[in-house]
């Protein structure tokens, strides 16, 4: 179904969420392949953000969360029974829709937490990486001079990127986007997308969005969901100017959602 | 295929829970244990003195001779006293800073309610002896005997200490609790609750009796039985102002007893293993009672502020 | 407007009256107490009373220091037994607190928190004096740390539960194992929150004087020792109140309004890293 035009960094094998007994995502198997972006929209409740936290297992942290069918992150199962949940998301960096810095820490702890918790690094390899970080989200200009001022103190887009440059920095392979402009204004949102361009030179990236202008403009790929199940998938300019279904062309041009 | 998950996935996490349970779980421990200990400790007494003890007044460490009968009747008047003062006061509080209050005025007063519970039981004790008796003796008794010396509740000469000292003294302390806990019960109460009542043209008074009071009513009875929890167990004040006497009267003039004021003044002397055992048997059935009340006062205000915030706050 | 309808807005106007009248009574007595408190107890404070120790019984003059002493490391040694099982049950039921144990737990330490502190006292002095032989400051540091346990959890339980939940997952995201999530970013985010329930609850026990009585007992020198008899504010105040001397009744109403300063000390510092929280950083 997916494009096969670049190695398979992730992808899913007839994975089912469950809450309890209700199933809240079906049988969808998936590729997203290295170094592209791949958008999932959909209207609300369709599943896709349950999807989105399958990828990283925190699905299963969820009141009742659990799932069946395989997750594969370079050709292992992430779900195996050797695998550390832990440690699959070390690899596997997330962002969500309001920006959630650590109000008891600076900026420059926030984007090292991920780093501290990998065990010890020198310090100045915890510098470096910040710095790193920071770069990559486009904030380092704005907070270099105020790296050990709360995190708080920023605006609500910077918080944003602060959350990208902590989730960066532990250098994953993965970016997981949970509607990470939700909650932010123009300027900021745009910020982001620009950001998601620079980052699939690095990074696999899965963006979550409802907004279906952003994934035209930010996504390689583009994944339909409705109800729970996968319509359709393709490249985002045809699957935006030529939907195969009939329900990816109700949904993209208005008629529900 | 399904995946099972495991719930931990490092020693760290298991420690930690298991830590943290092991802490949680000294809590019904500790409830258990008091119990039990009180219990065993008290059995001397009970197997001696059985029901007996409950409802007879003697109290001689001489003879040894226990009966509790006093010291339940003064603990159920006191409590039952202050209960009668406090509860108006109280949701006169818990109304006015709900329902009446200019908003500019609630905080303050609220503080200053809180402030009446942050003040420690042997100060109240201190103002009663020296401030509140002979205020009584000088103001409020010879009216009362003037106008109710006839009734056998205020018969009898005024020796300061005493039943009524105690209650009201007691009736201050779990003011602040009614009325904090009322207070919760009553912000609980959704606002659509007072604007249908509003809105059929009910006053504002009208909407709160019988729109706002009957929706919180099993949590404002919790507040009550919390309150009541409270005086019941109150030592220290109690101690220094009801008279400590282990007599059974009808005037509220004359001194009384209580079990925790027995066990505050007593326990200590005891020498004898039954004195002691008597002791430990008023100690059980204080404990025994308070836990009683603040179960179904939990109960209750549970049912109405659910989550169990309203009235956990240590006041 | 009809006879009735007038009738009914009286009756509201007057209720109206009526419960603010009930309200400022139920604010008058602390007034008065403030008001006693200051006016007999400020006059008999002075520099010695708070560096002496008490004078013979005839003599006037002598202070309090021991007793405030005594106060400071009962109430300190009951914080150390008493928070951390405090603090760390209130983690257990905000963090893992849904199943029956949590339930139990909760409402274990609501009907705890209205058990009587003699009662406690008592526990204390079955399990800690009686077997020793004598009294000890320790057995009332255990006895108060029993009351603070329930307080505490439940003030920890609810600042916990207040951290938004977006953070916790923020943190799981990061590769952080849940005992790290809970105590790095959770618990570290609701300490403000954790020091007043701390705070409130010490103000609370520093009060008590019931599970003092055969525990600490008094004593009417200075001592260090946990091992011994130890003197404690409430229990100076007690016995200053109730005995004989005119003398002993001017120094129970200064110790009482030193206790209640320092109780109200400790309540304002509740309120002041309570504000904090909500504060611009």
């Amino acid at each position: 179904m997916a494009p096969a035009d670049a190695p398979a960094r992730l992808a899913t094998q007839r994975l089912t969420a469950l809450f309890d007994r209700t199933v809240a995502v079906r049988e969808i198997s998936l590729l997203f392949p290295a170094n592209t972006v791949t958008a999932i929209i959909g209207p609300s409740g369709c599943g896709k953000s349950t999807f989105l936290r399958c990828l990283n297992r925190m699905h299963e942290l969820s009141e009742g969360g659990w799932i069946t069918g395989r997750v594969l992150l370079d050709d292992v199962d992430v779900y195996g029974g050797t695998v550390d949940p832990v440690a699959v998301r070390r690899r596997i960096g997330m962002v969500f829709q309001r920006p959630t810095p650590f109000p008891t820490m600076s900026i420059h702890d926030n984007v090292a937490a991920g780093l501290r918790v990998n065990g010890r690094l020198p310090g100045a390899a915890v510098t470096t990486a910040v710095e790193r970080a920071l770069r990559q989200a486009a904030l380092w200009d704005e907070v270099h001079d105020r790296l050990n001022s709360s995190a708080l103190a920023l605006s609500g887009g910077q918080q944003q990127r602060l959350c990208i440059a902590r989730a960066l920095a532990p250098q994953p392979e993965v970016l997981l986007l949970d509607e990470p402009t939700g909650s932010l204004d123009p300027a900021g949102t745009q910020r982001i997308e620009e950001l998601c361009h620079d980052l699939k030179r690095r990074y696999t990236i899965v963006i979550v969005t409802h907004n279906l202008q952003q994934a035209a403009r930010v996504s390689d790929y583009t994944a339909f969901f409705y109800l729970g199940k996968l319509v359709e998938v393709g490249r985002t300019a045809e699957l935006f100017t030529r939907p195969a279904r009939e329900e990816t062309e109700a949904y993209l041009t208005g008629r529900f959602g | 295929m399904s995946v099972p998950l495991p719930t931990f996935h490092n020693r760290g996490d298991r420690a930690y829970r298991v830590t943290l349970t092991g802490l949680a779980a000294l809590l019904p421990l500790l409830l258990v244990v008091v119990g039990a200990e009180l219990a065993v400790r008290a059995w001397p007494s009970i197997h001696r003195f059985g029901f007996n003890f409950l409802w007879t007044g003697r109290w001689d460490p001489v003879t040894e001779v226990y009966g509790a009968g006093p010291l339940i009747f003064g603990t159920l008047v006191s409590s039952l006293l202050a209960l009668l003062l406090a509860v108006p006061l109280a949701l006169g509080v818990a109304i006015f800073l709900t329902e009446f209050a200019p908003k500019w005025l609630r905080r303050p007063v609220a503080f200053l309610v809180e402030l009446l519970a942050a003040v420690p039981s042997v100060v109240y004790g201190v103002w009663g002896i020296f401030v509140l008796i002979p205020f009584l003796r000088g103001h409020v008794v010879p009216g009362l005997k003037a106008v109710l010396g006839w009734s056998p509740f205020f018969s009898g000469v005024f020796y300061g200490n005493s039943m009524l000292a105690g209650g009201i003294i007691l009736a201050i302390m779990i003011v602040p609790y009614i009325a904090a806990v009322s207070r919760e019960v009553l912000l609980a109460v959704p606002g659509s609750q007072r604007e249908a009542a509003l809105g059929l043209g009910a006053t504002r008074w009208e909407a709160v009796w019988s729109a706002v009071l009957p929706y919180g009513r099993a949590g404002v009875i919790g507040a009550v039985m919390l309150g009541l929890g409270r005086a019941l167990g109150e030592t220290m004040a109690v101690t220094m102002v009801i008279g400590n006497r282990h007599d059974i009267g009808a005037s509220l003039l004359q001194p009384g007893y209580t079990m925790a004021a027995a066990l505050a003044n007593e326990f200590s002397e005891a020498t004898t293993g039954m004195y002691l055992a008597a002791l430990f048997e008023v100690g059980l059935l204080l404990f025994v009672i308070t836990v009683t009340v603040n179960a179904l006062a939990r109960l209750l205000v549970w049912r109405v502020a659910r989550g169990g915030s309203a009235g956990s706050r240590a006041l | 407007m009809s006879a009735r309808a007038i009738r009914r807005r009286i009756l509201s106007a007057a209720m109206t009256g009526l419960v603010g009248v009930l309200c400022a009574a139920a604010v008058l007595p602390l007034v008065l107490i403030f008001a006693d408190l200051l006016h007999k107890g400020a006059t008999s404070i002075d520099w010695n009373f708070f560096v002496r120790t008490p004078v013979p019984i005839g003599q006037s003059g002598g202070g309090v220091a021991h007793a405030i002493v005594g106060s400071a490391i009962i109430v300190g040694t009951a914080c150390l037994i008493g928070l951390p099982i405090g603090i760390g049950a209130g983690i257990y039921l905000a963090e893992y607190g849904t199943g029956r144990l949590g339930w139990t737990v909760r409402f274990v330490a609501d009907v705890l928190n209205g058990t009587p502190s003699i009662v406690i006292g008592i526990l204390a002095w079955t399990w800690f004096v009686r077997p020793v032989g004598h009294f000890s400051a320790l057995a009332a540091s255990v006895a108060l740390a029993m009351l603070m346990v329930p307080m505490v959890a439940r003030t920890t339980e609810e600042m916990v539960r207040l951290v938004p939940h977006s953070l916790r997952e923020a943190a799981l995201a990061l590769g952080y194992p849940r005992w790290r999530t809970s105590l790095q970013v959770v618990v570290r985010t609701a300490v403000a929150g954790i020091v007043t329930g701390a705070l409130v609850a010490v103000a609370r026990i520093a009060g008590e004087t019931a599970p003092l009585l055969f525990t600490a007992l008094g004593n009417l020198n200075f001592s260090l020792s946990l091992g011994h008899p130890m003197q404690a504010l409430p229990l100076q105040i007690f016995t200053y109140a109730t005995g004989p001397f005119e003398e002993w009744h001017r120094l129970a109403w200064a110790s009482a309004l030193v206790l209640m300063a320092l109780v109200l000390l400790l309540a304002m510092a509740a309120r002041w890293a309570t504000r904090q929280r909500y504060g611009t950083r």
